[in-house]
C-alpha cells in the first residue's frame, strides 16, 4: 500500500521542522531554503511510491541531512578559491527570522553538537538515527545533543524563560 | 500543554515562522510546476456561493467543489482518483478564477477554459458534456435532457448525472430542473441553485 494522501498536507504537517532542521544544519539564509525547496522535490517525486506506513518526518528529515550536504557541496564549489577564509554570512541579515541571536547561538556550537541537537531536537529523530545519519555511537550522539542543549541555554535563553 | 512546554512551543515557532513558510511554498509551487511533478493543483477562492475549491491536472480544471462537501474530503478523493500529488498551486488556475469572477459579476456569461473530463464516465459524462448547450439565462429540464443526449428514458440517470457534476457552475447543471419548473436538486444546495439562476436572469 502506497502514499494516497494528498501531499499538501505533508508541506503544512512537516514544512516547519524541515525548516528549524535546515537552518539549524546550515543556519538560516538562501541555502538553507534551498535545502528546504530541495527537500520536498525530492518527497514530491518519491511519494506516490512511498509505503504508507512510512514514518514521513524522520523519512524527510533524512532527505533534508543529505539536501544540507548537497547545498553545502555546491556552495564550496561556487566559491572561488582564496587565501583568506570568508567570513561566516551574518545570520541577522535574515529579516523575517524572529530569533537571530538564538541562531547565532546554534551556529556558534560545535558542529557534531548543533547537528545532533537539529535532528534529535529539531527533526524528532532518535538518536540512534541520528547516529545513523552523522557517524559514531548513538551515545556519543547522545550526549553532543546534551551538551549543545545546556551551551545553548547559557549563552541564550528567551526572555522569562527559565535558564 | 502544560507551562514548561508552552514557551518551546512559543519558541518553535519563530525559528520557522509562517511568512517565511509561505515565501518557501511558492518556491515550492514554481518548481513543482516547472519540473511537472504534480497530479493536481488547487486553490479556493471567495464567491456569492461561499468558498469555492478549484483543483486542475495539467489537462484543465478538473473540479469545482463547495465548502459543504469538505474540502479535505474532495482533495483526499481527487488524490485516490489522480494521484497523491496534490498541492495547493494557484498560478495554474489564475485562469480559472478570473473567468468565474466575472461569470459572478455579470460580466461573462460562457467559459472559455480547458477542462479534464476524467471524474465523468459513461452516461454521465455524455449527460456533462451536453450541458454547456443550455445557454447562459436558459433552463431545461431532466426529460429534455435525457432526450437530447438520445435517451428519453433515463430522466432519473440524468438527475444523478447533475447530482455528481464534478465541475458545477462551469458546467451548468444549475439550469436543469424538475419538468414541474420546480428547483431539483443540486449539489450546492437549494440556496446556491437559486442564487445562480437569479444571477442568470438579472443579467
Amino acid at each position: 500500500m502506497s502514499m494516497q494522501q494528498p501531499f499538501e498536507h505533508t508541506v503544512t504537517a512537516h514544512g516547519p521542522t524541515v525548516l528549524r532542521v535546515v537552518r539549524a544544519v546550515l543556519g538560516p539564509g538562501p541555502d538553507a531554503d534551498d535545502a528546504w525547496a530541495e527537500t520536498f522535490l525530492a518527497a514530491l517525486r518519491a511519494w506516490p511510491d512511498l509505503p504508507a506506513d512510512t514514518n514521513v518526518q524522520a523519512w524527510l528529515v533524512r532527505v533534508a541531512h543529505r539536501k544540507a550536504i548537497d547545498v553545502t557541496r555546491g556552495a564550496r564549489r561556487r566559491a572561488q578559491p582564496t587565501d583568506i577564509l570568508p567570513e561566516r554570512p551574518a545570520t541577522t541579515g535574515l529579516p523575517d527570522s524572529a530569533e537571530p541571536d538564538l541562531w547565532a547561538a546554534v551556529a556558534a556550537l560545535p558542529e557534531r553538537q548543533r547537528l545532533s541537537l537539529a535532528y534529535h531536537y529539531l527533526g524528532g529523530l532518535r538518536h540512534t538515527e541520528t547516529a545513523e545519519l552523522i557517524g559514531g555511537s548513538p551515545e556519543a550522539v547522545r550526549r553532543a545533543a546534551a551538551d549543545g542543549i545546556r551551551a545553548l541555554r547559557r549563552t541564550y535563553a528567551p526572555e522569562g524563560a527559565p535558564r | 500543554m502544560n507551562d514548561t512546554h508552552a514557551p518551546d512551543r512559543a519558541l518553535l515557532d519563530q525559528l520557522a515562522p509562517a511568512t517565511d513558510l509561505a515565501g518557501l511554498h511558492r518556491l515550492l509551487e514554481l518548481r513543482a510546476e516547472q519540473e511537472g511533478l504534480l497530479d493536481v493543483s488547487y486553490r479556493t477562492i471567495d464567491s456569492p456561493l461561499g468558498s469555492l475549491l478549484l483543483a486542475a491536472t495539467p489537462t484543465g480544471l478538473v473540479r469545482v467543489a463547495f465548502d459543504r462537501e469538505g474540502f479535505d474530503t474532495v482533495l483526499a478523493s481527487l488524490a485516490t482518483r489522480l494521484g497523491p500529488r496534490v498541492l495547493r498551486a494557484p498560478a495554474r488556475l489564475d485562469d480559472a478564477a478570473r473567468q468565474l469572477d466575472e461569470y459572478f459579476a455579470g460580466t461573462r456569461t460562457a467559459f472559455d477554459l480547458p477542462l479534464d473530463r476524467a471524474l465523468s464516465t459513461g452516461f454521465r459524462g455524455q449527460v456533462h458534456t451536453y450541458l454547456p448547450q443550455i445557454a447562459y439565462g436558459h433552463t431545461a429540464s431532466y426529460g429534455q435532457v435525457a432526450a437530447a443526449v438520445g435517451n428519453p428514458g433515463a430522466v432519473r440517470a440524468v438527475g444523478s448525472a447533475c447530482a455528481t457534476n464534478p465541475l458545477p457552475v462551469v458546467v451548468p447543471c444549475h439550469r436543469v430542473l424538475r419538468s414541474d419548473g420546480s428547483l431539483g436538486g443540486y449539489l450546492g444546495g437549494a440556496k446556491a441553485k437559486t442564487t445562480l439562476l437569479a444571477l442568470e436572469h438579472a443579467a
